[in-house]
């Protein structure tokens, strides 16, 4: 039944593709789509929020694009060359590309954004300019040339709009950054243009006429539609006020229901370079938290797959270690913790646990984490652990996870395409610092761990980059520095009438430029 | 003391209370845990050392906190709210920006509730222990004891989506750029369920008030003298019961009044409307002290403000009433 089920969904979605491919895209016509929480700014290049990234990537643009199997394609870069020994990238820029202003984009552009603008203001390419990158050059108007001091794999992965939007050296050179007014009108290359941002309701982005790809895009305008409540969103698209809520917009027990509708199409794609993996993580500083029985037994403990199941209404699957299925270097040679609550007791009474009880950090996110964290303190009372769930607001739970202050902390983190840039981070002893939620806040610290990561950043070949992976997978499976708990799926719902809207690695993110509405 | 002497001295006095109040939020909202560098840093999904310091550095959070008071205070002395950074916004603008919106989710469950309320609790009150009082006190009740955002979420299922007869979230139509005539009743088409849903709620207040009141009134002995004279029920309820009667209700309605400004969180964020309250909260959860501690100064000087407004009206509803009590 089920296999018919699935075979027929299959057979329908094969000739929707068929179909969509076959038809010539329509021009013209409005989207509404749900943006939630509203943007703090869409100044790309000093804001990479999630909500942020969903509007501003149809605004900037980057040296390329990724595909949904994350392999690089041309965006403002036209072709790129790597040199033989790896240590030499050489991007050939499109011809005719502008601004929304009218001013032309050019390498001079590229050097600064790549050299002196993210550098100083990017939390994320600012490491990997600072510890991989020899010199950025522009040889002419329309090249550029990156120098590494060392082959270092991941860096064709790094040029994604959030990670590397290019930034108009025009507006922003010699100025002091934030402060620039420009930052409250966005200027890009991308296929929309800002056109009016009523705070609070909606942001309105319009076509750019002269947008270097010819033909593109082919919608004219795009409401973004800020809508706090979630019940609410729902109601919105089934009243027809929006047509496409992005992923996480809606609760998840709503999403099966509103599948369901007429000329309604649901996608888990579109996340792949981001890839959100879910863990808890022990604080590792804390008693019984840095013995490794103790945090085995917990493993066997959790009933992973009801969590998945329930909890988050079977979207999403278990992982098996640090790096996302989803992603490249994965591996599944490594030990697994399938549901054995027995073998959790013996473990955690072998580890000389003595009944103290652990404090368990909620992510205020909403009310899924909630229930999540309600049925991971009942699966661990069961073997006889005792748990505090603690509550607090963002900000709260920003500062107790920057500061190390928990037992036990919810988190999920982008992969962002490499293990070298989203997934090492969480593990190696380099990272272990305060302020930042997001960097190694258990304390794992473990030198051949970091090791094997350090080298396998830089390793020359990808094959030489796996094996190193794969060991790295099997050691932190075994050691449980986190404890995974699910690859996440944010499922986009959409009007079947919108078309081509994810059909890249990052979906919505960069999605307009191909859609069309039918 | 005659009229305007009171008004000053008012006047002083709510300036002292301001002063107080201003500092009072400045010291609890850095009392809550994080900060907005901390939270914008951390919304990212990625960030470190060097980031937090430049956010901290633009958010003056690099200062002595003494000196950050300063700063403050001095602003707000010469009436400069200060600037958001994370909204890239002087605060004053995006306080104003939501005032219409604001004024008018909440002024029109003003009214609403006061007309409603005042005129179900007069009805009330004549047919006490009729029918008609069991079902006003009974739907008074209901309205009262529902909670809020459950009224919100039911009136948009029966209403937009089952009934389809009024959208369900936002301001006006996105996108449908209409002007002039068109647009106003776009507009009253959005504000019917959030008005109505907040003004449900004060519509059962005034009514269990009003009833209350003019019931207590109903007993005294000039009451029963006017009946004695002959007068008419419906005169002597209108001019000796009701007028006498609205005296508590004015006052609840001074403190509804004073809120007016602070909008309403609950309805706001459910119906999507882009108020102060919306504005407040965001700011809240984002640790935006700037726009908390604006929009705080701003409600208190409303309440302020209708606090003197509503012993002017005392007078005029009861001349018995001086200004000096």
């Amino acid at each position: 039944m089920t296999g018919l089920r699935l075979g027929l969904a299959l057979a329908a979605s094969v000739l929707a593709l068929g179909a969509a491919t076959a038809q010539e895209p329509k021009k013209g016509g409005t989207v509404h789509v749900v943006v939630q929480p509203e943007p703090p700014m869409l100044m790309q290049g000093l804001n990479q929020n999630g909500p942020t990234n969903m509007v501003a990537g149809n605004i900037y643009e980057s040296l390329l694009r990724y595909d949904e199997k994350l392999n690089p394609q041309p965006s403002l870069a036209k072709s790129w060359e790597i040199s033989p020994d790896a240590k030499v990238y050489t991007f050939k820029l499109q011809e005719g590309v502008t601004w929304h202003d009218g001013k032309p984009f050019t390498a001079d552009d590229v050097v600064f954004t790549l050299d002196k603008f993210l550098r100083e203001v990017h939390p994320r390419w600012r490491p990997i300019v600072n510890a991989q990158v020899e010199t950025i050059e522009k040889v002419d108007d329309l090249t550029v040339k990156i120098t590494l001091k060392q082959p270092f794999g991941p860096m064709i992965m790094t040029q994604e709009v959030a990670s590397a939007p290019m930034i108009p050296k025009h507006i922003y050179d010699g100025t002091d950054y934030r402060a620039n007014p420009a930052n409250n009108t966005p200027i890009g290359t991308g296929p929309f243009k800002l056109k009016e941002w009523k705070k609070g309701s909606y942001i309105h982005l319009v076509k750019n006429e002269n947008y270097w790809l010819k033909g593109k895009p082919n919608l004219d305008e795009i409401y973004w539609q800020i809508i706090p409540d979630a019940a609410a969103r729902a109601v919105a698209y089934e009243t027809g006020k929006v047509d496409v809520l992005t992923g996480g917009s809606v609760d998840v027990y709503d999403v099966a229901r509103l599948s369901k509708l007429p000329n309604t199409c649901m996608t888990t794609k579109g996340w792949e370079m981001f890839a959100p993996h879910a863990w808890l993580t022990p604080n590792v500083r804390n008693g019984i938290l840095g013995n490794k029985q103790f945090r085995q037994g917990l493993m066997y403990a959790i009933d992973r797959e009801f969590g998945k199941d329930v909890v988050w209404g079977g979207l999403g699957k278990l992982p098996t270690g640090p790096i996302s299925s989803k992603t490249r270097f994965y591996s599944s040679d490594v030990p697994t913790y399938a549901f054995d609550p027995a073998k959790a007791k013996e473990l955690i009474k072998a580890s000389g646990y003595k009944g103290e009880t652990i404090k368990l950090l909620n992510l205020p996110y909403g009310e899924t984490w909630s229930r999540w964290s309600e049925a991971i303190k009942q699966n661990l009372e069961d073997v006889g652990v005792k748990i505090q769930i603690e509550n607090t607001d963002v900000p709260g739970w920003t500062q107790k996870a920057s500061n190390w202050d928990f037992d036990l902390n919810f988190n999920f983190l982008y992969q962002l395409g490499d293990p070298a840039m989203g997934v090492a981070r969480s593990y190696i002893s380099s990272n272990i610092a305060k302020g930042n939620p997001f960097a190694n806040v258990g304390g794992y610290s473990n030198p051949e761990v970091d090791k094997l990561f350090a080298e396998a950043a830089i390793a020359a070949t990808d094959a030489q980059r796996q094996e190193l992976y794969t060991k790295v997978q099997k050691l932190l499976a075994d050691e449980l520095p986190v404890l995974w708990l699910l690859e996440m799926d944010f499922p986009t719902i959409y009007r079947c009438n919108v078309k081509n809207l994810v059909t890249t690695g990052i979906g919505v993110d960069d999605g307009f430029r191909d859609a069309w509405k039918e | 003391m005659n009229l305007a002497q009171f008004l000053a001295g008012r006047l002083v006095k709510g300036i002292v209370v301001l002063f107080a109040i201003a500092i009072l939020n400045f010291f609890l909202i850095r009392a809550a845990p994080g900060d907005p560098a901390q939270v914008l840093a951390g919304e990212a999904g990625a960030a470190d050392a060097v980031l937090l310091e430049q956010l901290r550095a633009r958010f003056g959070l690099d200062q002595p906190l003494i000196e950050q008071l300063w700063i403050y205070l001095k602003g707000y002395a010469s009436l400069d709210l200060g600037f958001s950074y994370r909204q890239q916004r002087p605060v004053l603008e995006l306080i104003l920006d939501r005032l219409p919106a604001t004024l008018l989710l909440t002024g029109a469950a003003f009214l609403v509730s006061l007309g409603l309320g005042v005129l179900m609790g007069a009805l009330a009150a004549r047919r006490a222990g009729r029918w008609q009082d069991s079902v006003i006190t009974t739907l008074a009740l209901v309205f009262y004891a529902t909670p809020l955002f459950w009224i919100a979420l039911m009136s948009q299922i029966i209403f937009s989506l089952k009934l389809g007869l009024v959208p369900n979230v936002g301001f006006e139509t996105i996108g449908a750029n209409y002007t002039g005539l068109a647009r106003a009743l776009d507009i009253a088409q959005h504000l019917f369920l959030p008005a109505l849903t907040l003004g449900l709620f004060f519509t059962a207040l005034y009514a269990r008030m009003m009833r209350a009141s003019m019931l207590e009134i109903a007993g005294a002995d000039f009451v029963k003298t006017a009946r004695a004279k002959g007068l008419s029920p419906g005169v002597v309820s209108r001019r000796h019961v009701a007028r006498n009667a609205i005296l508590p209700v004015v006052t609840l309605a001074g403190l509804q009044a004073g809120q007016l400004v602070g909008g309403a969180v609950l309805t706001e964020t459910v119906f999507a409307w882009p108020g102060i309250g919306r504005l407040m909260f965001d700011a809240l959860v984002q640790r935006d002290y700037s726009v908390l501690l604006g929009v705080f100064f701003v409600s208190s000087a409303m309440v302020v403000g209708f606090n003197i407004l509503t012993d002017l009206v005392y007078r005029l509803a009861d001349p018995r009433i001086e200004a000096t009590s």
